[in-house]
């Protein structure tokens, strides 16, 4: 039994946040919990939160770009908060872009990133 | 025993006039060398370097490598990175030590055998410690490179904050990996700390673009966007423009701007921020 990531809810927003480094289960699990909690509770954005992580690898780096087509298909914005520079240049030199995610340095930003999203796609 | 006499040799050489040989050197020496160096200090560097040369060849040292030349070769050290930071060139600072040879030539004249033997082996000796120098002064010149590199690394990459939320870094020089990460990083650790979804990579003092430079500041670009910053390159100058379009770089999405007041209005809009200009340039 691996662990399993928390997966919390603001309005529309799911809030993951990711304090420890990550096994391959445990990135396939939340991948799964992710999907189904955006279906449960028809959200419309999702903020991963990976300022605590020190390393990523590409599994994650895939990962990542994964869960953001997922929620995509299920119509919510997925937004990543919080990569640390380290971590920018390894996936940079690992030929890791994450083309189709979208960041932003905190949660904060994250949160008015999607708002904005959310209005301009309502007009 | 050979060995030995042959020592004795040398020193006989060097001993003949013992003081005039000497001197006679160091007039030689700053004949070449100009006003550049202060006399006493070419006196004093001169005149113990000889001194520790004959009481290396008394000791028996017959090369440069020799444990009893251990003192010799010190004050050679000293001799050539002063030299070196001078700014003398490499044969100015090996003048020092072949001068020695030509000082030393007259002896020939009436010399006997004996006399010519030793001369040519005390030549063999001196080139070494010629070669020596010359070793010696391209180290601290390598030495003296590599720091002033350095320095130039730490001065050549501020990030600037311009705006709240926009900051720049302006870039001089030439871009290779060793300066692209130092760039990146700073540039990364600076939209941390200051919490800026905003960066302006300005290129105008970069003299040229290449595929490897384009290919660089793609890098930086990837990182930033990866962290949540938006960047913008600006500073491109015409010649430039025509280079990268020659070379077909693609820049994919990213925007670029001929100046930096231009990447500075765009940055502003991006973050919100409208500037308004009043009539007369007054409120």
């Amino acid at each position: 039994m691996s662990e399993r990531i928390p997966i919390l809810r603001i309005g529309d927003t799911l809030i993951v946040s990711v304090q420890f480094d990550l096994e391959d289960q445990t990135v396939l699990n939340l991948q799964e919990d992710l999907a189904d909690q955006i279906v449960a509770r028809s959200a419309t954005g999702v903020i991963i939160d990976i300022g605590a992580l020190e390393i990523v690898d590409s599994f994650v780096g895939r990962m990542l770009a994964t869960v953001a087509s997922i929620s995509r298909v299920l119509d919510a914005r997925t937004v990543v908060v919080g990569m640390r520079p380290a971590v920018a240049i390894t996936l940079v030199e690992l030929g890791l872009s994450l083309g189709g995610v979208s960041t932003a340095l905190d949660l904060e930003k994250g949160l008015a990133k999607l708002n904005r999203a959310a209005s301009s796609g309502l007009q | 025993m050979v060995k030995r006499d042959s020592a004795v040799d040398l020193v006989g050489i060097l001993s003949v006039e013992d003081k005039d040989l000497a001197s006679s050197w160091i007039r030689e020496v700053s004949g070449t060398l100009g006003s550049r160096v202060g006399k006493a200090e070419l006196d004093r560097e001169l005149r113990e370097l000889y001194e520790a040369l004959v009481e290396a060849l008394r000791q028996g040292a017959t090369d440069v490598h020799a444990e009893q030349m251990s003192e010799v070769r010190a004050l050679l050290t000293e001799l050539s990175r002063n030299r070196a930071r001078q700014g003398f060139s490499p044969s100015e600072t090996a003048i020092s030590v072949f001068a020695l040879k030509r000082v030393l030539e007259p002896l020939l004249e009436d010399g006997s055998a004996e006399v010519v033997r030793a001369y040519l082996q005390l030549g063999r000796i001196l080139d070494g410690l010629g070669l020596f120098t010359i070793e010696t002064y391209t180290q601290t010149r390598d030495e003296l490179i590599s720091a002033q590199a350095e320095q130039l690394l730490e001065l050549s990459t501020p990030v600037v904050r311009l705006w709240d939320g926009v900051i720049a870094v302006p870039l001089v020089g030439t871009l290779d990996s060793a300066r692209t990460q130092v760039v990146m990083e700073k540039l990364l650790q600076a939209l941390v700390d200051t919490g800026s979804e905003q960066a302006i990579i300005d290129i105008t003092g970069v003299p040229a673009v290449d595929t490897q430079v384009a290919q660089h500041l793609l890098k930086t670009i990837v990182a930033a966007r990866l962290m949540g910053a938006e960047c913008t390159v600006s500073g491109i100058s015409p010649q430039i423009a025509q280079t990268i379009v020659a070379l077909g770089i693609e820049f994919d999405g990213i925007v670029t701007k001929a100046s930096l007041a231009d990447a500075l209005k765009l940055a502003l809009r991006r973050s919100g921020v409208d500037l308004v200009a009043h009539q007369g340039g007054q409120r």
